[in-house]
């Protein structure tokens, strides 16, 4: 028997058979240039502080954590068995892709990073009623308080 | 769903740059995703040209300390061995996962827990909180992954971590013991499935 999150066959099998929404429109918009643009991150990794209440065990946490740019005492809430946080665990980038963008600001590819930045857990409900609805509004609002011009999202 | 903008990227799940440590790679990832901005129109979906399987990378290469005190459990012994390194990995990364359950410091006591199961104790006997078993091999397991990162020579491959802990340390196999002894004692599957990745035995 294979190791779950090992067999890409099984994930593939699984990830088709996860209900997603049917949308008849696509919100598209023209940026500003990247040189130019703001740019936040919003991550599925569930991450938060260390010290934190972090996410809860389940599929009812629909909470975001708002992530300061300087922040890197950050711990992956995501705890299933199935999961490799070995990655993360070497390298917080792989999945918060924060100093690259930092130096991606320095050189000049991007116009700067965003002061904040945001982790939402994976397992939302299955009508994602809740982000939606509440917490991704809520979310959006506060990237475009901030002037964010580009989102960048890292699902996990 | 229409996403307006999508770059697909076939890397095993938590790795969504693709490699740890590879700043090349992960800029190479980001450049092809803020490329997507250029598109006139949506809904775009584009495929990264590099795909990363899960299985067949490299072992992780990682020593385990040799025996302390001989008077303890191997796994007692090795994980307390372990804590200067779980420490220098604390001190440079200044994070850590660990505290679903416990701390660092009961990771050494937690284990012995597990070896009383092994050595015929009842599961409820030996001081695990109702539903706590869980989280507890998540943080044991957070330990020894995030301290391997620190010492292990090479790149940290996709599962290299889990495979490390569970095939080749004293805390993997005592957790993977303690989890046969409990099923084959016909304990409730949801106590001791999840201690280890479906699939393992």
């Amino acid at each position: 028997m294979s190791v779950f999150g090992k067999d890409e066959a099984a994930i593939g099998k699984y990830a088709a058979s996860v209900p997603v929404p049917e949308f008849d429109t696509t919100s598209f918009n023209e940026p500003k240039p990247l040189n130019r643009a703001r740019v936040a991150i919003v991550t599925t990794a569930a991450l938060h502080r260390e010290g934190g209440d972090g996410f809860e065990l389940g599929d009812s946490d629909f909470h975001y954590e708002t992530l300061p740019r300087s922040a890197r005492d950050l711990a992956l809430g995501h705890h299933s068995v199935n999961f490799d946080r070995g990655g993360f665990a070497a390298d917080i980038n792989v999945v918060y892709p924060i100093d690259r963008l930092e130096e991606m600001a320095e050189n000049g590819t991007i116009g700067g990073v965003a002061d904040h930045h945001y982790s939402f857990a994976g397992n939302q409900s299955e009508t994602v009623s809740e982000i939606r609805l509440d917490s991704g509004p809520l979310c959006a609002k506060a990237m475009l308080a901030e002037g964010v011009d580009v989102v960048l999202l890292t699902g996990t | 769903m229409k996403v307006p903008r999508a770059l697909h990227t076939r890397f095993p799940v938590g790795l969504s740059l693709g490699k740890p440590r590879d700043k090349e790679f992960q800029d190479e990832v980001l450049q092809a995703a803020f490329d997507l901005l250029a598109e006139p129109e949506g809904p775009v979906i584009k495929e990264f040209p590099v795909s990363i399987s899960a299985t067949g990378g490299e072992p992780l290469l990682c020593p385990l300390p040799p025996r302390l005190n001989t008077e303890l459990h191997p796994a007692v012994d090795e994980a307390q061995a372990l804590r200067a390194a779980y420490d220098r990995a604390y001190e440079k990364n200044q994070r850590t996962s660990i505290g679903m359950q416990i701390s660092p410091d009961q990771v050494p006591e937690a284990l012995g827990r597990f070896v009383r199961i092994v050595e015929g104790e009842p599961w409820d006997d030996v001081g695990f909180p109702a539903g706590s078993m869980y989280g507890t091999v998540h943080d044991i397991r957070c330990y020894y992954e995030e301290l391997a990162c620190q010492l292990a020579d090479g790149p940290i491959t996709p599962w290299a971590t889990e495979e490390w802990f569970y095939d080749h340390t004293e805390a993997g196999q005592i957790i993977l013991k303690a989890r046969r002894t409990m099923r084959d004692e016909e304990v409730d599957q949801s106590i001791w499935f999840g201690l280890a990745p479906a699939g393992r035995q």
